[in-house]
């Protein structure tokens, strides 16, 4: 026992103390920050450049755009548009807005400019055209029914409804508010940053055992512990960076969380944004925009604390308990091969249970009921990462708990094959291992 | 007094038999020499002995007791596939395995510094493995397979990669161990270093051994009866000798004659020199003794031949 720790403790320090390792964990969550900082700037940023823009106008439509701060437009009338356009874009325009006289029939305009206008200005005259055309075809309808103020009540008629989703905790009987777009992306998060963790992880232990097989230390080291104890010190070990790495992260994702609601939010804690229901109160007295506010208010109702704690724990079980499985595979696999580049007939089959698995969490995101996710979430070589998409949903505790007993058995049963296929696997060399080579070990 | 003891061990892999009913007595203090061609067997039970692999059958006794897995600690092995971490420290990494075999880190260090200081190699200390040559990383190995102190040494082909100098040094380290009161199990098929330094040895040939005891008592069981003669004299000697034996290699320089007899058991050595030193004189006497090789070779041609 004493020598597994020994073991762990070096292939865990060995490393966590890696350059790479520790500018992979503390430079990611940075990135990340960085990237969104950065398309929230954008976003908030307006576009403050000031174009001009002449519309040659020979259609029947009346001032078919407005100017707006920063996008001026210029009406000029009597202009030979083929002639000029040239010399209009030479002087001060930044474009030509051409609209020929069959525009309500042809629906095509032209938009002439040196550079490529940005798709916001693009967007904005094509839409403001479209309205104005839209009012005129609308017009003669309404005109020709002759109803007084048809247009007024038809109006009125537009109804968009604010469908909250709420889950019932059978329970407790209490229904809590959801929102099933931050749920399925919690789901899907979760499920792919497991296979990222799994692969990422069971990699290292490959090249870990192949190191020592192809260094020739094994032999060395294992005329002094058994080889189970390197085999499975080595994946312990690993295990513990992956889970060192991660908890870094949920610190940094914390930090950045209560950093990021002191800027936006400075005057309204988590607590009262959850508890109120009347968000047009609350943006005034906070001082805030109302949409902004309601989207945080539906992240924090859908994403309580015990919620997330919650999840949390789901997550370590399963990474623990699908790292386990893949990584004792790996460490067979590994020790079978005499380089990294003979483990690909190996590897594919494993390759493609995982990337199936995702796959199917992302069926499973859209769908979290169906057959295929149930079986996929209970069968153990895909139920870390489809269970884990399906869980922010609600899924039944028998279910999580057959996926967690048939999860740690499989786990038990293939360590157990594994270290068998290991044991042998270490001390050969130069051979072609073939599957029924394995085989063969297993029962040595 | 033996320390060690294989009794009738048996190994077999899914389509070969790698150790028949193997048998193998080492004395207390010994250098057994664990000898045979390639794939004879030795890797096998030198693994065996370490607990690598279980044997399908047989016992082993280890100091008086049935071989127990805690007996690692006490077994340091040298195999002939060996390394080290590239990556890592060679300080760091020597302490590692020392710890795995018992030791603590502190009394791992005391002794590194030790043997690092003896050695001269004190500034490899924070070197990582990749910037040593391979005899360097082979004096680490060294190192780390004595410095818990076993009771019983197991070197496979400990030589193999070691210039001539630091052959010698280490072939000095081991017979200092063995001074010590050291059991040191030795397999190679470098035969030289056989007669230098074991005192016992075993020879095994296709998973069954042949051959077991003092390097003496083999010597001279495998002893031809032949003698290297030098005379100063006339040739009558000479020819009437090789009325009654067997005479090769016979040359003569002025009045000085050699050649090489084969005695027959009839006749004692001495009789034979005062034969010669009847009318001659007698200028040197010395039994042509097989060397190691020569028996190594002789056995195993013969244990194929049956």
């Amino acid at each position: 026992m004493n020598k597994i720790l020994i073991i762990i403790k070096r292939e865990f320090l060995t490393r966590a103390r890696k350059k790479s390792f520790i500018i992979l964990t503390l430079a990611v969550p940075i990135l990340f920050a960085l990237f969104y900082a950065f398309l929230i700037f954008m976003m908030v940023h307006d576009d403050k450049e000031v174009r001009n823009v002449a519309v040659i106008n020979e259609s029947t439509i009346e001032q078919p755009v407005t100017s707006t701060e920063y996008t001026k437009y210029k009406y000029l009338k009597d202009v030979n548009f083929e002639k000029e356009k040239n010399n209009l874009l030479e002087k001060d325009y930044y474009a030509v807005l051409y609209l020929p006289k069959d525009i309500i029939e042809k629906n095509e305009a032209e938009l002439f400019s040196k550079m490529q206008v940005p798709m916001e200005v693009k967007n904005r005259i094509s839409k403001q055209v479209s309205f104005k055309i839209e009012n005129l075809k609308k017009n003669a309808i309404l005109s020709k029914i002759g109803i007084p103020d048809l247009d007024k009540q038809l109006a009125a008629t537009k109804t968009r409804i604010e469908l909250k989703t709420l889950k019932l905790d059978v329970e407790s009987g209490t229904a809590k508010e959801s929102s099933s777009e931050i749920l399925s992306i919690l789901g899907m998060v979760g499920g792919f940053i497991i296979y990222m963790f799994i692969l990422m992880y069971c990699t290292q232990v490959m090249r870990g055992v192949i190191e020592e097989k192809s260094n020739r230390i094994v032999e060395v080291i294992i005329s002094s512990v058994k080889p189970f104890q390197l085999m499975i010190g080595k994946i312990i070990g690993i295990a513990l960076v992956g889970l060192t790495q991660f908890l870094i992260w949920i610190v940094f994702i914390g930090i950045l969380f209560i950093v990021g609601q002191l800027i936006l939010m400075p005057n309204i804690d988590m607590e009262t944004l959850r508890q109120t229901t009347d968000m047009a109160q609350l943006a005034q007295t906070s001082g805030m925009d109302i949409e902004q506010l309601n989207i945080a208010s539906s992240l924090s109702k859908t994403l309580d604390p015990g919620m997330l704690s919650n999840y949390a724990l789901y997550f370590l079980f399963f990474f623990i308990g699908g790292y386990l499985l893949y990584a004792s595979l790996f460490a067979a696999i590994a020790s079978a091969v005499d380089s990294e580049t003979e483990t690909n007939q190996f590897m594919t089959p494993l390759m493609i249970i995982m990337v199936a698995a995702l796959y199917i969490g992302i069926a499973a995101m859209k769908n979290p009921e169906s057959a295929l996710a149930f079986w996929a979430s209970v069968i153990p070589f895909s139920s870390p990462i489809v269970m884990l998409v399906r869980i922010p949903f609600g899924v039944p505790t028998w279910e999580i708990i057959v996926s967690m007993v048939s999860l740690i058995a499989t786990v038990i049963a293939l360590i157990a094959l594994s270290a068998k296929i290991y044991r042998v696997g270490i001390l050969m060399y130069g051979k072609k291992v073939t599957y029924k080579e394995l085989w063969k070990w297993l029962r040595y | 007094m033996t320390f060690f003891e294989a009794i009738n061990i048996d190994k077999n892999y899914a389509n070969h038999k790698a150790l028949d009913k193997v048998s193998i007595s080492i004395p207390k203090g010994s250098v057994y020499g664990l000898l045979g061609p390639n794939g004879a067997g030795k890797t096998s039970l030198i693994r065996i002995i370490n607990q690598i692999t279980a044997p399908d059958s047989g016992e082993i006794i280890f100091d008086g007791q049935p071989l127990k897995p805690s007996d690692v600690n006490r077994i340091g092995y040298l195999p002939e596939e060996r390394g080290l971490y590239k990556k890592m420290k060679v300080g760091d990494q020597a302490v590692y395995l020392a710890t795995l075999k018992g030791l603590s880190k502190t009394e791992a260090k005391k002794r590194l510094k030790h043997w690092f200081d003896k050695f001269e190699i004190s500034t490899w200390w924070d070197k990582k493995v990749e910037e040593l040559s391979k005899g360097m990383a082979q004096k680490i190995q060294f190192i780390i397979t004595i410095l818990h102190e076993p009771e019983l040494l197991i070197f496979d082909e400990p030589f193999s990669g070691f210039d001539p100098i630091n052959a010698n040094l280490l072939k000095n380290e081991i017979l200092n161990l063995k001074d010590n009161g050291t059991t040191i199990i030795f397999s190679t098929h470098n035969m030289s270093s056989v007669e230098e330094i074991c005192t016992d040895i075993a020879l095994i040939n296709n998973s069954k051994k042949i051959v077991e005891g003092t390097v003496e008592e083999i010597r001279m069981k495998h002893s031809t009866n032949k003698f290297e003669i030098c005379y100063e004299g006339n040739t009558d000697c000479l020819e009437e000798l090789s009325k009654q034996f067997n005479i090769s290699n016979q040359h003569s320089n002025n009045n000085q004659h050699f050649f090489d007899i084969i005695k027959s058991n009839e006749i004692e050595t001495n009789q034979l020199i005062s034969k010669i030193i009847e009318n001659n004189k007698l200028v040197s006497f010395r039994e042509i003794i097989p060397t190691m090789n020569d028996i190594f070779i002789q056995l195993v041609d013969n244990n194929n031949k049956k």
